[in-house]
């Protein structure tokens, strides 16, 4: 079953059909060494993303959030091979990247990415028009053709091109400039847009404003989104699913209402609690979540997240959780969950999630 | 009234284009007053450089003995004779030609050749980029007075060789300053973006990076011409670089000292054209710091 599939497909590229995955991703890790010494040699690695499966479906937006250094920006950029992952497999659409059926270069034409910060994301040198119509220049589409592209393109995300193709980055406010940085990630007629933190920057009202945006060009152009966050409002408003990550490994991942509301891992369940709420019997009135999230260096045994969690026994310390399902589509990485984990509250016997 | 005068802002406004980046530095360089004083010195100078001809009032080579060493103000030589009763009005501004030269014509080579080193080094990165800077940092290990008098002694002396050693004095310090700026624009998103749009080294250093590093480099380079025309000064002044009877500032200044305590002020006037050449150029390289300096 497919969530949020859009009802049509403008671009006529899918091959697998709606049941494959647009994404997937198998075992990817990345481990930045740490050299030191006089010698250079490498003393210990961070942990920056150990061990990451998922998949990202058709048409659908997949929300990931996590606090800072858990590892959501050094995914999507491992996805495009902006770093090079340590390990693991990436898929687009059944085809593995990298391979003679889908080179990297013709990958990245269908996968592209919106940063989060909109000034350093443009070269300051060029004009709005002339940093949209790069992409498809270089990927052979003649200037002129680019450029008139480029335009099509400043006008669908709401920027008259006769004001501002000839502009410079510096002319334009922080919402203008993520909106252009949408429409030259959209240059190359994408598939799957990852959009690392693209709206954090923006103050409020910008921010409904580029969210809306990005809501009509996904049904205008067919796109699916993996929208990297620390904003769990924005999440949930946009996510369809949403995953959830601590110190580099999945902790849960499900739709959105379900993890929303009955969330199974008690990160997720403390990262929901920290949401301000306006109403006043809903006050968090303590953190929910004391001190820093732990070294990546050095990442606890066990559960990773047993070190903060109120509900930690014995066996959290020894045993690391896999993800298991904790309900239709969704799954937690936590041993509460796990049938017979030797922990207190996790359900006995086989089959019965909690 | 007020709804009024806001509706007709509000009309569609016509097409824009925005300035050119070269437009804004000259335009915030015009309100610099000590830039632009610094480059009309600039300009004056090289005029006369090229006007020499016909604004000097004598022939720079020939003297007299019979009036050597006049003082400044005397009839028909305003600024007085040299040592070989050679007028000094003349010397001074056929002198421009060779000590701009000098000062201008290595910076040039060393923009080029150090900009490629550096940008490369620094976009490549990593192992390539270290082993290129630690190559790079060998001629650190010089002063670079020591550097180019040692060049140009080894070379031999003469105002293409003293070119030479100059231009490789600079280099190092251009690359220096290129691999930094190269190394800060290589982590902006842009190029990141650049590269995952799939575009490859060559093209995106053209695109994205060019346009980026050129400018700052631009500035230091020009803080360096400077420099170079007091290091041919001093080369000249050693006798490895211009060679007399041809008039270079430097040159002058080294013949003229043995007249010091004759004539102070006469011998004191190429350093005099020195000191506010170089002046002008540092000032000019500050005000363009400035100008360059896009505010977000």
């Amino acid at each position: 079953m497919i969530i949020g599939a859009p009802a049509h497909d403008p671009f006529e590229r899918d091959r697998g059909g709606p049941a494959t995955p647009l994404l997937t991703v198998k075992g990817l890790l990345k481990h930045f060494p740490i050299r030191g010494g006089a010698l250079g040699r490498v003393q210990a690695h961070v942990r920056a993303v150990d061990g990451v499966d998922f998949e990202v479906m058709k048409g659908e937006t997949l929300g990931v959030v996590g606090e800072s250094g858990c590892g959501k920006s050094t995914t999507a950029r491992l996805l495009l091979s902006l770093i090079d992952p340590t390990a693991g497999e990436v898929f687009f659409d059944g085809m593995k990247v990298g391979s003679p059926e889908l080179s990297l270069k013709e990958f990245r034409r269908q996968t592209q990415m919106v940063f989060q910060d909109s000034y350093s994301s443009l070269n300051p040198r060029l004009t709005i028009e002339a940093s949209i119509a790069f992409a498809p220049q270089v990927h052979g589409v003649p200037k002129r053709e680019a450029v008139a592209r480029a335009r099509d393109l400043l006008a669908r995300v709401g920027l008259d091109p006769v004001r501002f193709a000839g502009r410079y980055p510096h002319e334009l406010s922080g919402g203008q400039r993520q909106r252009v940085n949408i429409a030259r990630a959209l240059a190359l007629q994408p598939r799957l847009v990852l959009l690392d933190e693209a709206v954090s920057a923006l103050d409020k009202s910008v921010e409904a404003q580029v969210l809306n945006l990005l809501m009509d060009l996904k049904d205008e152009f067919g796109l699916t989104y993996l929208f990297i966050s620390h904003d769990l409002n924005v999440v949930r408003f946009i996510s369809d699913r949403v995953m959830v990550m601590y110190l580099g490994q999945v902790a849960e991942i499900g739709p959105s209402d379900v993890v929303f509301d009955r969330a199974c891992h008690p990160y997720t369940t403390a990262l929901l609690s920290s949401m301000p709420s306006i109403d006043p019997d809903h006050r968090t009135m303590e953190a929910p979540l004391a001190g820093d999230p732990p070294n990546p260096i050095n990442p606890p045994s066990g559960c990773r997240f047993h070190t903060r969690c109120s509900f930690v026994e014995q066996v959290c310390s020894s045993v690391q959780p896999r993800l298991t399902e904790a309900g239709p589509q969704h799954e937690a990485a936590c041993l509460m969950v796990v049938p017979g984990s030797g922990h207190s509250k996790a359900p006995v016997g086989t089959g019965v999630a909690a | 009234m007020a709804a009024l005068a806001q509706h007709t802002l509000a009309a569609p406004a016509p097409a824009e284009k925005a300035d050119g980046y070269w437009i804004g530095v000259w335009r915030r360089l015009r309100r610099d007053p000590v830039a632009m004083v610094a480059l009309a010195v600039i300009v004056a100078l090289i005029l006369m450089a090229i006007l020499a001809p016909y604004l000097a009032p004598a022939d720079p080579l020939r003297g007299q003995s019979l009036r050597r060493l006049r003082p400044i103000g005397t009839a028909g030589f305003p600024l007085g004779t040299d040592e070989l009763g050679r007028d000094m009005l003349s010397r001074l501004i056929w002198g421009a030609r060779l000590s701009l030269f000098m000062g201008i014509t290595p910076v040039i080579l060393a923009f080029f050749v150090g900009s490629a080193i550096g940008i490369t080094a620094g976009y490549a990165g990593g192992r390539v980029g270290t082993v290129i800077m630690r190559t790079i940092d060998v001629f650190y290990a010089f002063p670079s007075v020591l550097l180019a008098v040692a060049l140009s002694g080894a070379l031999g002396s003469g105002t293409g060789n003293a070119l030479v050693s100059l231009t490789v004095v600079f280099v190092p310090q251009i690359a220096r300053v290129a691999e930094a700026v190269t190394t800060q624009v290589r982590q902006r998103d842009y190029v990141e973006a650049a590269r995952a749009s799939g575009a490859g080294p060559v093209t995106i250093v053209r695109v994205h990076v060019l346009g980026n590093v050129l400018g700052p480099i631009f500035v230091y380079a020009t803080s360096l011409i400077s420099v170079s025309m007091i290091l041919a000064s001093g080369l000249s002044f050693l006798g490895l670089g211009v060679q007399p009877p041809n008039p270079e500032w430097g040159l002058m200044l080294n013949t003229l000292r043995t007249a010091i305590y004759v004539q102070p002020w006469l011998a004191a006037l190429p350093g005099v054209m020195i000191f506010f050449t170089s002046i002008a150029f540092n000032l000019l390289a500050d005000g363009l710091r400035n100008a360059m300096d896009v505010k977000q």
